[in-house]
């Protein structure tokens, strides 16, 4: 019987022939906690009788949540991961880096057929680069960090095909909300998501990434993707480290397969207050929006910031609405900076924040208040999850974003892209 | 060990934002602090109402969204003994476990708001005293179980030095 790409990962990490079902000890190759996790990973470790870090080559630690701090309390979490990464020699990524999933791209921490875990959990994205990436709490992170290893069920796989040409003006969000939409919160709970096809192999790596991202929003452990050209030249120059890919047997052996085509997508919408009460973008057009966000760990990256500066370059954002911009890594602003993209943000009136998560949890800069509308490219539209309980949160790709920013409502973004 | 206390009911898909928010989370490591705010902005008189050794009873996908271990954390430390529901999201049922609070897997449609209930996590049972109803659960795998049996991953693994699978 043929293999899936997670038995394969696994298996080479556990040292031998693994199938779903299967609970294995396996090593990690890399793990990653933020500062909404490490802190309470450092106090779990601190209850080791006794031990040190593994392999402190293979842990890094971002500050992307509530970075800068915006307050004392915050600033003193921030300290116990500056002191512990200080102590055993571990990665720090200090604010202003980027939201930790781009920062462990960027530095080439995950790599295809890799093996990593992260306290947090949109660590699926990773599965876009082949690596089995999957989020979990800070005590198994801390076993990670005294062991190398971790234990793991080996999850069975949903195999998603994706055939059909996007239209212009729809992006790879609107792939990643229907599906959420299609296959429910927990419609993938305990499994990975194996995602090819035409329409996938046509993403850019950054849009492909944005679908991995949201494997978790359908309870997946991971959601993998094959290695290919665009992948592999994304890591040129990046790092010295073996890489090497994992596909699929031909006969391997699925718990579901399920297919689409996507010629005919039209923008997509997550309304409030789950991520799967997704409808077409025209169910909800004229919905008026006070804050637009673009940005986060799902749609930072330079492709999503280039759709977002293509609808709003040469015009103004509605004075209704508050528009930040926050680019995933400081690689990615450093770029956004020389194509000119951010000095478009600022002339339409938009409102830059440093790399990171922006008020993507609630923690800082864009806190909305009662009653208001936020429109966002994030992956969560939880009551609260912004800060304030009485706010209502859409999500939406950055073309959509952009387009609703700048009429002060919901908007279809389509006629910006009309050749 | 039996568990007694009153059941607090809760729908589908409670997520761990709801659980225990973002903008407390990432304040404080203080968990007795968290647990004021626990299930706020879904019910915000749950923390004043629930007493020690209560039960969270809830629907399908409960704990989906954040990996974050305040979100078991708050719980256990606002005095809820165990969560009980239909199917847990896979993160939040390791942490709780790890952190020693049992998620029992059952079918709660049954169970109504305030029901007295008795846990018998060793035979897989709740008695609805209320209602007069006993119903099976699902068992945790073993990996699972020795972790909780020994108060979770940290004192297994002070104990036994290993990962809990030989």
């Amino acid at each position: 019987m043929g293999k899936t790409i997670s038995e394969k990962i696994l298996g080479a990490h556990a040292g031998g022939d693994v199938s779903a079902g299967d609970i294995v000890i396996a090593e990690l190759d890399y793990m990653m906690a933020q500062d909404g996790t490490a802190p309470l990973a450092v106090r779990s470790f601190d209850g080791f009788k006794e031990g040190k870090v593994a392999n402190p080559g293979r842990v890094a630690f971002c500050i992307d949540h509530s970075a800068p701090s915006p307050l004392k309390s915050v600033s003193d979490l921030h300290a116990i991961m500056r002191t512990f990464t200080g102590r055993y020699g571990l990665e720090l990524n200090d604010i202003g880096s980027g939201v930790c999933h781009q920062v462990m791209l960027d530095r080439a921490h995950a790599l295809p057929g890799s093996l990593v875990i992260g306290a947090d959990s949109h660590t699926c994205t990773y599965g876009a680069v082949n690596a089995f990436a999957t989020g979990v709490g800070s005590t198994d992170f801390a076993v990670g960090m005294l062991t190398g290893n971790l234990w793991f069920r080996v999850p069975e796989t949903i195999k998603i095909t994706i055939g059909g040409k996007l239209g212009a003006g729809v992006f790879s969000k609107d792939i990643a909300l229907m599906l959420v939409g299609d296959i429910t919160a927990d419609g993938a709970t305990y499994q990975a998501l194996e995602l090819s096809g035409s329409a996938i192999s046509d993403l850019d790596l950054d849009g492909r990434l944005t679908i991995s991202n949201l494997a978790v929003e359908m309870g997946a452990k991971a959601g993998l993707m094959e290695a290919d050209e665009k992948t592999l030249e994304f890591f040129r120059g990046r790092t010295d480290r073996p890489i090497v890919p994992v596909t699929a047997d031909g006969d391997a052996e699925y718990a579901k397969e399920l297919q689409y085509d996507i010629s005919d997508l039209a923008p997509q919408v997550a309304k409030p207050h789950t991520v799967d009460n997704v409808v077409p973008v025209e169910e909800v057009e004229g919905t008026p929006i006070a804050q637009g966000l673009v940005g986060t760990c799902t749609n930072g990256r330079l492709a999503d910031l280039r759709a977002a500066a293509e609808v709003v370059k040469g015009a103004k954002v509605d004075t209704s609405v508050r528009m930040i911009v926050a680019p995933a890594s400081r690689e990615i602003m450093i770029k956004a900076v020389r194509e000119g993209l951010i000095e478009t943000f600022l002339e339409a009136g938009a409102t830059v924040v440093p790399p990171g998560c922006a008020c993507c949890v609630g923690t800082h800069q864009g806190v909305p208040s009662d009653g208001e509308n936020v429109i966002s490219t994030a992956n969560r539209n939880f009551k609260g999850r912004m800060g304030n309980g009485e706010a209502f949160i859409y999500l939406a790709s950055p073309a959509t974003v952009a387009a609703s920013c700048l009429e002060g409502r919901i908007a279809d973004p389509r006629k910006h892209f009309e050749s | 060990m039996i568990l007694k206390g009153k059941a607090h009911r809760f729908g589908d898909d409670v997520n761990t934002d709801y659980i225990i928010s973002g903008r407390y989370k990432f304040k404080t490591l203080d968990m007795k602090e968290l647990a004021t705010h626990v299930m706020e902005d879904l019910d915000p008189g749950f923390y004043s109402r629930v007493e020690e050794g209560d039960f969270i009873v809830a629907g399908s996908n409960f704990g989906c969204g954040s990996s974050r271990e305040q979100a078991p954390l708050a719980i256990k430390y606002a005095g809820v003994s165990a969560v009980i529901s239909e199917s847990f999201a896979r993160i939040y049922f390791r942490n709780s476990i790890n952190n020693g609070l049992p998620s029992i897997v059952c079918d709660s449609s049954g169970i109504e708001d305030g029901d007295e209930l008795e846990v018998d996590l060793e035979n897989g049972t709740i008695k609805d005293l209320t209602r007069g109803t006993e119903i099976e659960t699902s068992p945790l795998p073993k990996v699972m179980l020795d972790i909780l049996n020994e108060g979770g991953l940290v004192p297994f693994i002070n104990k036994h030095g290993r990962l809990p699978v030989e």
